[in-house]
């Protein structure tokens, strides 16, 4: 019996080291980058472009790799979306749920899930090259939209599973399509978790510089067209913390306060959606 | 006996297993027809043969035909969602759609191009009336129909139901999740509505049916031991299982 309770107060003990550790690694990494990153924080940094000489510590901002970032997430996530719903309806509306073709498609999404953003990357500057395509806005946004993709189509597939097969009957039952159910009934009941997804996959989108290294390109002026290469927060904090300038350095840190002020609202506001209650939900 | 609906030699496999076998019966028109039977005996897969929902179930074959107005609904020229607008489900548990009690009424009129405003607010209230739900829900038709009472869902689900104008009312134990009040409410119903519709209903009640049936269906490991008229079936049983079932030896 005794030795029962010193086990019992052991793993206890074993399970609290871990959860400080881990509340404490957090807490650590976002004071060195709010402190790190304020001091070299100005109203510039978001404002104002490159301007030529940003990288060897002159004036300017990094407003063109925000602006960028957000064109790429944005279109990314659209894109991701129109083509991750239809897939989602195909494998919850369309076929049964007990369909092996439902089950590849899983399968393959949780493949794709796993793989590394750097093959996306190096997948997209493959296809650039045979088309003759070179890096632009366009070329990021197909590149993150695919890398996104199974995030989507899994998020929202497994929030579909939850809707009861006696709501989807109720409303074939009145004589609606498999379609008309789907965006009319289905949708509705889990709104909340499309936006969460929706949002998920959009902070995972403006985060990941592996996949826009080769395909977005570069540059210090805002895009203005698709085909304009286009610069990212995350390059951007790769090509400052690799300079020799000590004063570009420290501005790397506060590029990194900007992106993670960023997914942390993202994240936040996912939560947020998640918990909050949807009032037509049965 | 006049009948809509004739079923003809089905049969009804769940992978290897038959769960309908040669199901042969003509249900009659404007009367209150109760399926009755043990459970897992066939009554519910019988009735969603009637509208074709047992297609969305996993892995199911069904051969045989089904006569809806001469139609054979199992035939390819048939249009499902023409079929299933005549053939209006009140399911166990109701399932209100996630919209509010306005547009839950609306959702069938709507679908089948009802799209005029004064229009579907007088469907509404007129369905909500005749489900017997008006009076309770005429100052919130815009709250969630989740926030209902689950007797108000069912009466909601109903009135949802005949606002697609349909032929046929299959009831799948309607009342089975309901209290008491709410289940007398329903079977009130259904006596005013045979009126106007057929009525199918599955029960595992056997007083309901005594209650409200004019016609049984006596079902037994997926065949149709005995059916005919309610007093002939609940008070002469000639089938031997039928009488067990009857006298409440099995239930």
């Amino acid at each position: 019996m005794k030795r029962k309770v010193i086990e019992e107060k052991f793993f206890l003990v074993l399970m609290i080291i871990s959860a400080t550790l881990i509340v404490s690694i957090i807490v650590l990494i976002l004071t060195s980058i709010i402190i790190k990153g304020f001091s070299s924080f100005n109203l510039a940094m978001v404002s104002q472009t490159p301007k030529g000489g940003y990288y060897l510590g002159k004036e300017g901002g990094i407003l063109n790799a925000i602006i960028g970032s957000f064109y790429i997430a944005g279109g990314a996530t659209a894109l991701a979306t129109a083509l991750g719903i239809p897939v989602v309806m195909l494998m919850n509306v369309y076929l049964k749920a007990d369909s092996k073709v439902s089950a590849v498609l899983r399968l393959c999404f949780d493949v794709l899930w796993g793989v590394p953003s750097i093959v996306y990357g190096a997948f997209g500057f493959t296809l650039m090259i045979f088309f003759g395509l070179k890096a632009s806005l366009i070329a990021g946004i197909i590149v993150v939209s695919i890398l996104i993709l199974p995030i989507i189509i899994r998020a929202i597939d497994e929030i579909s599973q939850t809707i009861p097969e006696g709501l989807f009957h109720a409303s074939l039952s009145l004589g609606a399509t498999k379609l008309e159910t789907g965006f009319k009934v289905n949708a509705k009941q889990i709104l909340p978790g499309i936006l969460t997804a929706v949002l998920m996959a959009f902070g995972r989108a403006i985060g990941d510089a592996a996949s826009v290294l080769f395909t977005a390109g570069y540059s210090d002026s805002i895009p203005t067209s698709l085909t304009d290469s286009a610069a990212t927060l995350p390059l951007t904090i790769f090509f400052q913390l690799s300079s020799p300038i000590k004063e570009v350095q420290d501005r790397a840190f506060a590029a990194v306060l900007i992106l993670t002020i960023i997914v942390l609202c993202i994240s936040l506001l996912s939560r947020l959606l998640t918990n909050r209650h949807n009032k037509y939900k049965i | 006996m006049e009948s809509n609906i004739k079923v003809r030699n089905l049969n009804v496999f769940y992978g290897a297993t038959q769960a309908l076998k040669n199901i042969n019966l003509d249900i009659p028109n404007k009367q209150i027809t109760a399926i009755i039977g043990p459970s897992g005996c066939g009554k519910t897969t019988l009735l969603k043969c009637l509208n074709r929902l047992i297609e969305s179930t996993d892995e199911v074959n069904v051969t045989g035909q089904v006569y809806v107005d001469g139609e054979d609904i199992y035939s390819p020229k048939t249009e499902v969602t023409h079929l299933r607008k005549k053939m209006g489900l009140l399911s166990q548990k109701p399932y209100p759609l996630p919209m509010s009690i306005f547009d839950n009424v609306a959702y069938g009129p709507r679908l089948h191009g009802t799209t005029k405003k004064n229009e579907l607010k007088s469907i509404v209230e007129f369905y909500l009336k005749e489900a017997n739900l008006w009076d309770e829900v005429k100052d919130r038709l815009s709250s969630p129909a989740s926030k209902l009472s689950i007797g108000q869902q069912q009466r909601l689900c109903l009135a949802r139901g005949l606002a697609v104008q349909p032929l046929v009312i299959l009831g799948d134990e309607p009342t089975s999740a309901l209290d008491p009040q709410s289940s007398a409410y329903i079977e009130q119903m259904f006596l005013k509505l045979k009126a106007d519709y057929s009525i199918i209903l599955v029960t595992h009640i056997l007083r309901q049916a005594k209650r409200i049936a004019d016609y049984i269906v006596y079902m037994y490991d997926g065949e149709i031991i005995e059916h005919g008229e309610a007093s002939d079936v609940l008070n002469h049983p000639k089938h031997p299982k039928t009488i067990e079932y009857v006298s409440g030896v099995i239930s």
